[in-house]
């Protein structure tokens, strides 16, 4: 007895590099192939001038080269641990030029890509992660709140502050950021309630990298997680996260949406973490080398660098110097690390509260003199 | 001057009110505070003259009340969430502990959250698991916390009107068993400030510490010790943290005894802490150890058990005793 290999079909989760038009997935939105071609969807027109394809391309090409810093630098002992964005560019740079200046993101710990697009500097994001502070950008004048790092708690914040637009009347949204293993948590699906109850000016941008940390997507859900939305009673809608103009359009659809009053979206976009997923994590231990040589086939700054070199949108001078850019900021991140002084040791009792209690105002107090004992005892 | 007398209950209303009228920033929120005006009636009528976009009848969730009042804060608004019953407060744990109280610091002071979070607490109404519980020292441990405990109608009208004021999030204890405790309540006084303790009976023999629905038994107890020839100074602590021992330091190194009482099992309760403050600041007055008496070890017993488990006057003049004793 024998069994046809022709009776089992096998349906590939992942979009294929070889499929522009992804047939399998007829639900994923895509402007660009992994090839390079640009693709129209009925849906999601989008009107892009050839500057702003140069400017989304730079934004990649620089955000990568950050993070390829940042990497090293953790490697020569600069950072404590840097949680790489490596493969998911596109997604971070699309929802965040998604953004329009009085919007407000909500991100986790991985959205350096967006935290450059609301003009943080790099190394206000280094920072936290060389142990200096909790991230040192102003989360008002930037509309990028702090990085979250219980999984999902700022969902619920994205949407709060989406009732407070809304009490305020202001044409303005917010966007919270999450992970595939978010979409786990009770306080995420506590947000799209209330979020849909209220009608709330919120977008949920879920970069569904198929991993959290090393378990994957399966273990979390038994349905596609754009489908979710449908329970929570608003669109949901499944993105290539790998393609930085598709997650544009999709993404100012949405947001457009919440301002005009017609309440949230859930975005998943589809994309890879190629890296690990932090410093100190072995990807090889839960996932195949096959597995990440597919994914390089759909890289997201490959593709867009296709498609300005056929348009003719680009030529080898713009890209030339593009990468020059990029080595400029990769010195200046390098130099500006490690010349980061430590902060004080007082700097930790000094925003414990708005007004400082005389209890803690005294450990202060205490631990300056205690401090000022050895200095004394050196000279 | 205005004076009326009024219960905890309608205090804390009464405060509500005058702090919604006085800011339109603030929002309440919480689960039946709206058409219902709350399980205790705490908000009744609130939403009926402010809308229902500042008195908020929230989905059933209370890390959602919590995690969107931080989201609300974070854009100008003063929340007042409230969480039904002590024991449910736990599903926010984490929007408390994660986020509420480290916000600010994490900011470096750019974000602050002058959120409120009201919580019926303590036991003594015969209720069933969860609506008996005395949760103060998770708070009072966790940094960038403040919380606060009212006793008396006073300090319940005023108290929330200057904990929605504060700039730092408040845990504001509401003694559930004393709501209808009835007082006169000047409305047009000057308070006492929110984060001080206050000596409520003057004493020369041993001062004796309590907190919410515990002063009303301390002060029982100090009568009844003065029946027997016993002087007793008794303290509201009133703030929880940051605590304020000024006042009890004062009165220990006269008296050189001193007891605390709280509802809270007693190990790793406020009163250890107090305890160890006490001792550091006061240990040549004292002629005694500083004694606890609260709760037992257990979890918060079936309702027919609450009365043993419970501090009352008698199991607080026996610690009393054995200090006096020592």
């Amino acid at each position: 007895m024998s069994v046809s290999s022709a009776t089992t079909e096998v349906v590939d989760p992942v979009p294929g590099a070889d499929a522009p038009h992804l047939p399998q997935q007829p639900d994923l939105v895509q402007l660009l192939t992994p090839e390079g071609e640009r693709v129209e969807h009925p849906e999601y027109p989008l009107e892009v001038g050839d500057e702003e394809l140069r400017d989304l391309y730079r934004d990649l090409v620089l955000v990568r080269r950050w993070d390829v810093e940042a990497t090293a630098l953790q490697r020569q002992g600069e950072l404590g641990i840097w949680a790489s964005l490596l493969g998911q560019e596109a997604a971070q740079i699309g929802a965040g030029r998604a953004l329009q200046p009085d919007d407000t993101a909500f991100p986790t710990y991985r959205e350096h890509g967006v935290a450059w697009t609301r003009g943080v500097d790099p190394l206000e994001v280094i920072s936290l992660f060389r142990g200096v502070d909790n991230g040192g950008w102003d989360p008002v004048a930037t509309g990028f709140n702090l990085y979250t790092v219980v999984i999902g708690a700022q969902c619920l914040h994205a949407t709060g502050y989406a009732m407070g637009l809304q009490r305020d009347g202001a044409e303005t949204a917010a966007l919270a950021f999450l992970g595939d293993g978010a979409t786990s948590q009770g306080e995420v699906n506590e947000a799209m309630i209330w979020a849909a109850s209220f009608s709330a000016p919120v977008v949920f941008f879920c970069q569904n990298n198929q991993y959290a940390i090393s378990v994957p997507l399966e273990r979390q859900t038994r349905v596609p997680l754009y489908q979710r939305a449908a329970g929570f009673g608003f669109p949901g809608v499944r993105v290539d996260g790998n393609d930085v103009l598709a997650v544009l359009a999709v993404t100012r659809a949405a947001l457009a949406a919440a301002r005009d009053g017609q309440g949230p979206t859930f975005i998943e976009a589809f994309t890879y973490r190629m890296g690990a997923h932090t410093t100190s994590d072995d990807p090889t231990r839960y996932r195949l080398a096959s597995e990440l040589e597919e994914w390089k086939l759909r890289d997201p700054i490959a593709r867009l660098k296709a498609h300005l070199s056929r348009s003719g949108v680009a030529d080898a001078a713009f890209l030339d110097s593009v990468e020059a850019e990029a080595e400029e900021l990769a010195a200046r991140i390098r130099r500006g690390t490690t010349e980061m002084p430590d902060p004080p040791g007082t700097a930790m009792f000094d925003h414990v509260y708005a007004e400082q209690t005389p209890h803690l105002a005294q450990q202060r107090a205490d631990f300056a003199a205690y401090q000022a004992s050895f200095e004394e005892a050196g000279r | 001057m205005s004076t009326q007398t009024l219960t905890i209950g309608k205090a804390l209303n009464l405060g509500l009110r005058r702090a919604m009228e006085d800011d339109a920033k603030v929002v309440l929120m919480g689960e039946d505070i709206g058409r219902l005006g709350g399980v205790f009636r705490i908000t009744d009528g609130l939403q009926k003259d402010f809308g229902e976009d500042r008195v908020v009848d929230t989905p059933l969730a209370e890390a959602g009340i919590l995690g969107t009042a931080v989201g609300l804060a974070m854009r100008g608004y003063r929340p007042v969430c409230e969480i039904q019953f002590d024991g449910f407060v736990f599903p926010a744990y984490n929007q408390i502990v994660t986020q509420v109280a480290k916000i600010h610091a994490r900011s470096r002071g750019k974000l602050a959250l002058p959120i409120v979070i009201r919580i019926p607490f303590g036991g003594g109404i015969g209720a069933v698991e969860h609506h008996s519980e005395s949760p103060e020292a998770y708070f009072a441990h966790t940094p960038g916390l403040k919380v606060v405990a009212v006793s008396n109608p006073v300090d319940a009208y005023f108290g929330i009107q200057q904990a929605i004021a504060a700039p730092d999030p408040v845990v504001f204890l509401e003694p559930k068993r004393r709501y209808w405790e009835k007082a006169e309540v000047d409305t047009d006084a000057t308070p006492d400030p929110l984060f001080a303790s206050r000596v409520v009976r003057g004493g020369d023999d041993l001062t004796l510490l309590a907190y919410g629905p515990m002063v009303k038994t301390a002060l029982q107890a100090a009568q009844a010790a003065e029946e027997e020839g016993r002087s007793l100074e008794v303290v509201d602590l009133r703030t929880l943290s940051p605590l304020d021992l000024d006042p009890v330091v004062e009165s220990v190194r006269r008296t050189g005894r001193c007891v605390v009482v709280h509802e809270a099992p007693v190990t790793l309760g406020l009163g250890a802490e107090i305890a160890a403050r006490v001792t550091e600041t006061c240990f040549h007055s004292l002629e005694a150890p500083v004694l606890r008496v609260g709760g037992y070890d257990v979890p918060y017993p079936p309702s027919k058990l609450e009365e043993e488990y419970l501090p009352d006057l008698d199991r607080v003049l026996d610690t009393v005793d054995r200090a006096m004793e020592f």
